[in-house]
């Protein structure tokens, strides 16, 4: 009996222990302490709550933050990581707003359920600079601005590259079959990547878009489904457009071990993706994917130039994009243009994958 | 299995336990002859089985090792085991963080694998252990109990892994997700195959089995006549705990890293279907494990249907829920009453022999 209630009591304790952790209320104790110090010295204090650290992705985009809003630039960073959780962002701001901060920074892990703390957030006279996913609210003052990527760009950007690259090699009239590995349904990038690639299948009246499956953004479900869109339309399909580089990765291996060939020979397939990682570059420098579009994670530098506007007393624009590049893994096409505005297309070499980030 | 009684004993057959999953995993099936007259064809492609059915098979191992686990868990316990979804990724975060000696990304083995693996195992069946602690020790409620490593399982995965999805690019790993040399059958089947063969093996060679039904139907009674009803119980969940550390390792393999936060993600749903859909009782009690696996094959051979029947991904899981429905009301103890008795009274009226009329 006493051991069982030693045991229980042992128990009891490592449970609290998980909970602190995962609360993340130690570090906001740390963190006050850190956002005193800094009125006093006279920094800007920026709070920034992040989803979490689920991907290459994600752990640039908070590279990106604290390298800009570092000491030496003047500024004081309280980086809260939510796990995934809305409900340790919402802890987070609260947090931020007690402590005073000069500016809070979130990039929401749902659109929806803001409403509340923002509106504390807007009665404490603290702006609010929405990052990467978008937040739904019921009023738009909520939040000062929004830097993000514009997926639906993205995907015209896919297109209209895919358009040139066929267009050089001499096959612009011929009859093109795709199929689109969807992200999550739902989600923001797959919303606006799925239109792009929607838009120009209806404006070229070659491309046919045989089927749209989702891969949930993973490489096991990007596999699972190339496995079955091949036996499917078996030697039919000459594209498949997958909406990240995890998908990416899964559908090729499925191509591979179908027995047929990723890349510009006659009866091989075209994979082209998005994000850009370090892994997906160096996938296009084998030519494994032949176009992989940039999402940039690097918001840091956009979110520092609204601040600073905002400090000069002046109103940013309520929206604003990130920069993004396109990758490709031949010369054909040097440059596209999507909703009248130039790009350059980038060839992959090892220069360009050292450079990466992330 | 009653080959020969077929033709004039159909009342053994229609009451046989393992009748009505299997009419349900023959009607899914059934369907594909219709809408997809190929499902059917297996051919060698690439040097290995190719066909809608193949990847039923292999796409069905991880939840086939997942779902015995389960049944015995639902067996001894009346409850389910909701943590195999993230014991699994915190096995396959052992075990690729073993491989690729704790770097992200890794082109040879660090470690050896036998190391890994039997590392990975030790974890799942500790993570096993504290659930059937909690469960037969404490007298938890299952669900509540295993609540606590299905929120923090992956936040372990997570730390393991230290926040990255860990590559292991090496052909060895691949093999267990893949295939083994020149062999056609992918690997995951045999994986599959054996943990059914050995699972059946261990019941039915010694009393395990027995003693598993006869705690779940009455523990205190169990007691009293001599079994360790608390060991029993706590047996069940360490063997659930490393199958589902053997699926990660397997499902960590097919996409040759580890994803802590998508391997095995909602696979303890999918679980708790196959058993239900394999008849078995979820209160606990008797139980088949065959009955589980059959359920776990009819889950997939759904999923694989819907991508060859070209669902479009966000109509996807409105399709599943219908079919579902239908399985759990056919199996429901009620309607078969009542079809029982219509049946009766059918009789009666023309005096003749029964008819299938589920």
């Amino acid at each position: 009996m006493k051991i069982k209630k030693i045991l229980c009591s042992v128990l009891l304790a490592t449970c609290m222990l998980f909970s602190l952790t995962a609360c993340g209320s130690s570090n906001g104790s740390k963190d006050a302490k850190k956002a005193d110090d800094s009125s006093k010295s006279g920094n800007i204090t920026v709070g920034f709550s992040q989803v979490g650290a689920e991907s290459d992705w994600r752990t640039a985009n908070s590279t990106s933050m604290k390298e800009t809003f570092s000491e030496e630039n003047g500024y004081t960073l309280i980086f809260d990581d939510a796990q995934q959780k809305q409900e340790n962002q919402i802890k987070a701001i609260r947090n931020f707003i007690q402590q005073e901060v000069d500016y809070i920074v979130l990039a929401p892990v749902t659109e929806t359920g803001w409403d509340t703390v923002l509106k504390e957030a807007k009665d404490a006279g603290i702006p609010v600079i929405i990052v990467d996913r978008m937040v739904k609210v019921s009023d738009d003052s909520l939040y000062t601005a929004w830097v993000g990527s514009n997926f639906e760009l993205e995907g015209k950007k896919a297109a209209a590259w895919l358009k040139a690259y066929l267009d050089a090699t001499g096959r612009g009239n011929e009859k093109i079959n795709i199929v689109d590995i969807q992200g999550t349904i739902g989600a923001s990038a797959q919303i606006g990547r799925t239109k792009g690639l929607e838009a120009a299948c209806k404006e070229n009246k070659n491309w046919t878009l045989l089927a749209k499956e989702t891969g949930e953004f993973t490489q096991a479900k990007g596999q699972e489904v190339m496995e079955s869109l091949l036996k499917k339309h078996g030697d039919d399909i000459d594209v498949v457009y997958c909406e990240n580089d995890n998908e990416a990765f899964g559908a090729i291996d499925a191509i591979t071990a179908a027995g047929k060939k990723v890349g510009t020979g006659k009866d091989d397939i075209l994979v082209m993706s998005f994000d850009s990682t370090k892994t997906g570059l160096t996938d296009v420098k084998d030519g494994k994917i032949i176009l992989d579009t940039e999402c940039n994670p690097l918001h840091g530098p956009r979110v520092e130039e609204i601040i600073k506007s905002l400090e000069a007393g002046k109103e940013p624009d309520k929206k604003q994009y990130v920069d993004e590049e396109v990758f490709a893994a031949v010369k054909d096409v040097a440059k596209i243009s999507a909703d009248g505005k130039d790009y350059d297309v980038t060839v992959v070499t090892d220069d360009v994958i050292s450079k990466r980030a992330y | 299995m009653s080959n020969e009684k077929k033709s004039f004993n159909w009342k053994a057959i229609t009451q046989h336990r393992l009748f009505l999953p299997i009419v349900c995993l023959l009607v899914v099936l059934l369907v594909n002859v219709i809408k997809t007259p190929n499902f059917f064809a297996v051919s060698i492609k690439n040097g290995v089985l190719y066909g809608y059915l193949v990847d039923v098979v292999n796409r069905a191992s991880e939840l086939v090792i997942v779902a015995i686990g389960m049944t015995l868990v639902t067996a001894a316990s009346g409850g389910q085991d909701i943590s195999v979804g993230a014991v699994m990724a915190v096995a396959a975060a052992v075990c690729c963080q073993i491989l690729s000696g704790g770097q992200v990304s890794t082109n040879e083995l660090m470690n050896s694998m036998a190391l890994a693996i039997i590392a990975a195992i030790i974890v799942a069946a500790i993570c096993g252990a504290f659930n059937g602690f909690l469960v037969a020790n404490l007298g938890i409620q299952p669900m509540v109990a295993t609540l606590i490593l299905f929120t923090a399982g992956r936040g372990i995965a997570q730390l393991i892994t230290k926040g990255q999805i860990t590559y292991v690019r090496v052909g060895s790993f691949k093999v267990m997700g893949g295939y083994i040399g020149k062999c056609p059958v992918p690997t995951p089947i045999f994986f599959a195959i054996a943990a059914i063969i050995i699972v059946n093996l261990v019941l039915k060679k010694t009393a395990l089995g027995l003693y598993i039904e006869s705690v779940g139907i009455n523990g205190s009674a169990s007691r009293l006549v001599g079994l360790n009803s608390t060991m029993i119980k706590f047996l069940t969940y360490v063997i659930c705990g490393i199958l589902s550390g053997i699926a990660g390792i397997v499902a960590s393999s097919r996409i040759y890293s580890a994803d802590a936060n998508n391997i095995g993600l909602n696979l303890e749903m999918d679980a708790i279907l196959a058993v239900a859909l394999g008849g078995n009782v979820l209160s606990g009690g008797k139980f088949s494990i065959m009955g589980s696996v059959i359920g776990a094959y009819t889950i997939q051979a759904l999923t694989t249907t819907l991508y060859a029947m070209n669902v479009s991904a966000d109509q996807l899981p409105v399709y599943k829920a219908v079919v579902v429905i239908i399985i759990v009301v056919i199996q429901s103890p009620v309607f078969r009453r009542s079809v029982d008795e219509w049946k009766k009274k059918r009789a009666l009226k023309n005096n003749k022999a029964m008819e299938g009329g589920h």
